[in-house]
C-alpha cells in the first residue's frame, strides 16, 4: 500500500509553473530550474549570504560588524513588506510586537499550510528553493529573539514536506542551523511539519492548535499569538513567502525593496494565475504591476474568449468586474481601494462562458465543507448559504432568496471566532453585487444570461432538463461551465 | 489489544523509527504535536487508521485516545474506513473546476465504474472528490495515496495513470 510509484512521468516539473521565464524581476523564483534547490546551488546563487552579513563577528573601522536585531527589525520596516499569507500586514510591525526580553521560549512559526483555492505559489517555492525559507526564517528568528521554529506544510503535498525535511538535514549538515551559528551566539533549530487536509489550519491560531496535536479549530483573539502562541508561548506566524523574501532585504537593504514596489507595497509578489488562461502558473513581479500586464504573462484568457471576472486574492476574496480589474495595478491598496483583496495572490480568471452562480455554488460547498463548527454563524451559515445558491441553480430559487443571501452572509460576517466565516460570505456578497442578474435569470428560469445549455458535463444540474430536478434538492457537486480538454501550457 | 504486548512492539520497524523522528522534534512534555504525523504513518501502512491504530498513538504520544481519534476525524485526508489500494484524490475546487477538475472526476468513475467516493469491486481503487490540493495552476491534479500528486491530467493521462496503477493495485 504505502510503496511508493514510480509517476514521475505524470507530476509537474516545475517548468510550466515557475521555469518559464516570465517573472518580472524575480527575487525568490530567480534563477531557478528544478535542479537546483540544494544547498550548494543556493548558496552559489548568494544563499545564506544575508544569514552571514547579520551574524558577521568583530570590528571594522571601530564599528561592529554584523547587525543587531534592532538593525534587522529596522532594515524590514523600512522594506514595507507585508505579509504574503493573506492579510498583508506590515511584517516588520508585526516582529516589533514579540516581547523580545521574554525570559522564557519563545517561537516562530511558518505558515506553508497553502489551501486558499488558487494559490500555489509557497508549493514551488518550497520544492524548487528551500532555502531561502530557512535563511529567511533563522534572520526572523534572530531577531525575534527565537531559538526554535516550525514550518507546518499542507499536508496534501507531502513530496514538499520530504524535500524541506531534506534541506533541512543540509543546512544542519553545513552549520546553518543548530547551536552558534556561524561562530555566533544565536542557537536557532528548525523543524518541519505537516497537516492532513483541513482548510481552516492555514488561519493561524488553528495552525498552532494543530502544531499542538489538536483539532485545528481557532483560537479567540486576544490574546495574540506574540503574547500567548504555540504551547502558551509568544509566537509569531508568518508565510512562507514572507520569509522567502527577507534574505533579499537584508542584502541590499530594505529602502531598495521598498523602491521595487511602490509605496506602502514594497518588493515583488508572486501571484498564482489560474482558470481560464492559457498559461497558467505562478509569476512573480513587482507589486505595483498592473494587471493586464500580469494577464498577459499567463497567456491571457483562451481564444475567442473575453475576460469576465477575476478573483483576486484567492476565492475567499470578493470577485471583481472584468472593467475593474482592467484598471487596477496588482498591490495590497489598490485592490483594496477597488472592494476586494490582494490576499494570498491567487488571481482566479473567469472568461465569458463562466456562470457566476455555479462558481458561486462551487466556492459556497467548500465553506461549508471546511467550516471547523465552533462558531454558530459560520456553522449553520455556511450551509444556509450552499442551499440557497444549490436552490437557484435547481431552478427551485425564489427572488427574495437573494435578499436572503445577503441578510445571512451579513449575518456571518463579523459575528465568528475567525476569517473563515467572512470568506465564506465575501464571494456570496460580492456575486450578488456585480452579477445580480445573473441570479435573477437562473430564478426566472429564463435562459441564464451566459453560455446556457452547455454548464457542464453533469446531468443533475442541466437547465435543460431541470423539469426533472423537482426531487434533487441539492447538487454534492457542480460544474462551473463548459470543461475544457486539460493540456499541458506551453 | 493483546495487553500482553507492550504497544511499541506492535509498531513495525520502520513505523517505529519514524515515530522517533517526529516525536524528537517537540518538547518532550508537547508529544501529541506528531500525533498527525504518527496517525499519517500508520495510515500509510495499513491503509486506513483502525482504532487499534489510534491506540497505539495515543499510547506512544501519552494523550487520551479519545484526542487521538478526535483528530483523525477532524482532518479530511485520514481514511476512517479502509479504502482501495490506490486512492486517488481529485481536486474539484473552483480554479481546478476551471480547468476540468470535475470533468477529472467524472471520467475517472465512469472508467472505474464507481460513484464518487466508491471503491472498485476488487478493492484497488478508490476515488474521491478533494477540496483544494494548493496545486491550482497544474489542474486537473490529483493525489494518489496522499503522498503523490500527479498534474495535468488530461483524459488520455488518466487512462494511462489507471493502467499504471492497476499494475501496482492489482
Amino acid at each position: 500500500m504505502s510503496a511508493r510509484m514510480d509517476l514521475s512521468r505524470f507530476q509537474a516539473t516545475g517548468t510550466e509553473t515557475c521555469f518559464h521565464g516570465r517573472h518580472i524581476e524575480p527575487q525568490i523564483y530567480a534563477g531557478l530550474d528544478g535542479s537546483n534547490w540544494r544547498l550548494k546551488d543556493y548558496e552559489a546563487r548568494g544563499g545564506y549570504k544575508a544569514l552571514r552579513k547579520m551574524l558577521a563577528q568583530g570590528e571594522q573601522d571601530g564599528k561592529p560588524l554584523g547587525m543587531t536585531p534592532e538593525q534587522v527589525i529596522a532594515e524590514v520596516k523600512a522594506s514595507g513588506l507585508r505579509g504574503r499569507g493573506g492579510a498583508g500586514f506590515p511584517t516588520g510591525l508585526k516582529w516589533s510586537f514579540m516581547p523580545r526580553q521574554f525570559p522564557g521560549v519563545k517561537y516562530l512559526v511558518c505558515n506553508s499550510d497553502e489551501g486558499e483555492p488558487g494559490t500555489c505559489k509557497d508549493r514551488d517555492l518550497l520544492m524548487f528553493n528551500p532555502h531561502i525559507v530557512i535563511e529567511g526564517m533563522a534572520i526572523a528568528a534572530y531577531a525575534m529573539g527565537v531559538n526554535i521554529a516550525y514550518n507546518y506544510i499542507h499536508g496534501e503535498i507531502f513530496e514538499v514536506y520530504e524535500r524541506f525535511e531534506e534541506a533541512l538535514d543540509e543546512a544542519r549538515a553545513a552549520g546553518y542551523l543548530g547551536d552558534a551559528l556561524l561562530g555566533s551566539k544565536f542557537n536557532f533549530q528548525l523543524h518541519a511539519s505537516h497537516g492532513y487536509g483541513a482548510y481552516i489550519c492555514g488561519e493561524e491560531t488553528a495552525l498552532l492548535e494543530s502544531l499542538e496535536g489538536k483539532k485545528g479549530q481557532p483560537r479567540f483573539k486576544p490574546p495574540f499569538p506574540a503574547s500567548y502562541g504555540l504551547y502558551g508561548r509568544p509566537t509569531t506566524v508568518n508565510n512562507t513567502e514572507t520569509f522567502a523574501a527577507v534574505p533579499w532585504i537584508i542584502v541590499n537593504g530594505g529602502p531598495a525593496y521598498l523602491d521595487i514596489g511602490k509605496p506602502n507595497n514594497g518588493g515583488t509578489k508572486i501571484f498564482s494565475v489560474v482558470g481560464d488562461v492559457r498559461k497558467p502558473g505562478n509569476y512573480e513581479v513587482p507589486l505595483g504591476t498592473p494587471f493586464t500586464k500580469l494577464l498577459e504573462l499567463a497567456g491571457g484568457v483562451p481564444e475567442g474568449r473575453t475576460l469576465k471576472a477575476v478573483i483576486p486574492g484567492g476565492s475567499s476574496a470578493p470577485v471583481l468586474p472584468a472593467a475593474v480589474m482592467n484598471e487596477l495595478t496588482m498591490d495590497y491598496d489598490s485592490i483594496a481601494k477597488a472592494g476586494s483583496m490582494l490576499g494570498s495572490g491567487a488571481v482566479i480568471v473567469m472568461d465569458d462562458s463562466r456562470s457566476m452562480v455555479h462558481s458561486l455554488l462551487r466556492l459556497s460547498y467548500f465553506y461549508m465543507h471546511e467550516s471547523c463548527g465552533q462558531c454558530t454563524p459560520c456553522r449553520e451559515g455556511t450551509g444556509w448559504l450552499y442551499r440557497m445558491v444549490a436552490r437557484i441553480v435547481n431552478g427551485q430559487g425564489r427572488l427574495a432568496d437573494i435578499d436572503m443571501l445577503n441578510s445571512v452572509s451579513d449575518n456571518i460576517q463579523g459575528r465568528t471566532i475567525c476569517a473563515l466565516g467572512d470568506a465564506a460570505a465575501m464571494p456570496v456578497l460580492a456575486m450578488i453585487k456585480h452579477f445580480r442578474e445573473e441570479f435573477v435569470a437562473l430564478i426566472e428560469r429564463k435562459a441564464p444570461p451566459v453560455h446556457a445549455g452547455s454548464i457542464g458535463p453533469s446531468a443533475s444540474v442541466h437547465p435543460e432538463k431541470d423539469s426533472a430536478l423537482a426531487g434533487v434538492p441539492h447538487p454534492t457537486v457542480s460544474p462551473v461551465g463548459e470543461p475544457r480538454a486539460a493540456s499541458i501550457p506551453s | 489489544m493483546n495487553a500482553a504486548v507492550p504497544v511499541k512492539a506492535m509498531l513495525s520497524e520502520d513505523a517505529a523509527r519514524r515515530f522517533e523522528r517526529e516525536i524528537a522534534k517537540y518538547p518532550p512534555e508537547a508529544k501529541a504535536s506528531a500525533v498527525i504525523a504518527c496517525l499519517a504513518i500508520l495510515q500509510a501502512e495499513h491503509g486506513f487508521v483502525s482504532a487499534e491504530s489510534e491506540k497505539i498513538v495515543a499510547e506512544v504520544l501519552g494523550m487520551p485516545p479519545i484526542a487521538v481519534h478526535e483528530v483523525t476525524t477532524f482532518y479530511n485526508m485520514f481514511n476512517q474506513v479502509p479504502v482501495g489500494r490506490v486512492k486517488l484524490n481529485v481536486c474539484t475546487n473552483l480554479p481546478c473546476q476551471l480547468r476540468g477538475g470535475q470533468h477529472a472526476l467524472e471520467h475517472l468513475c465512469r472508467s472505474l465504474h464507481i460513484e464518487e467516493g466508491g471503491t472498485t469491486a476488487d478493492g484497488a481503487f478508490t476515488v474521491q472528490k478533494a477540496e483544494c490540493l494548493g496545486a491550482c495552476a497544474d489542474a486537473p491534479v490529483l493525489l494518489v495515496n496522499d503522498l503523490q500528486m500527479v498534474s495535468f491530467m488530461s483524459d488520455e493521462r488518466l487512462d494511462d495513470l489507471i493502467g499504471t496503477l492497476r499494475g501496482v493495485a492489482a
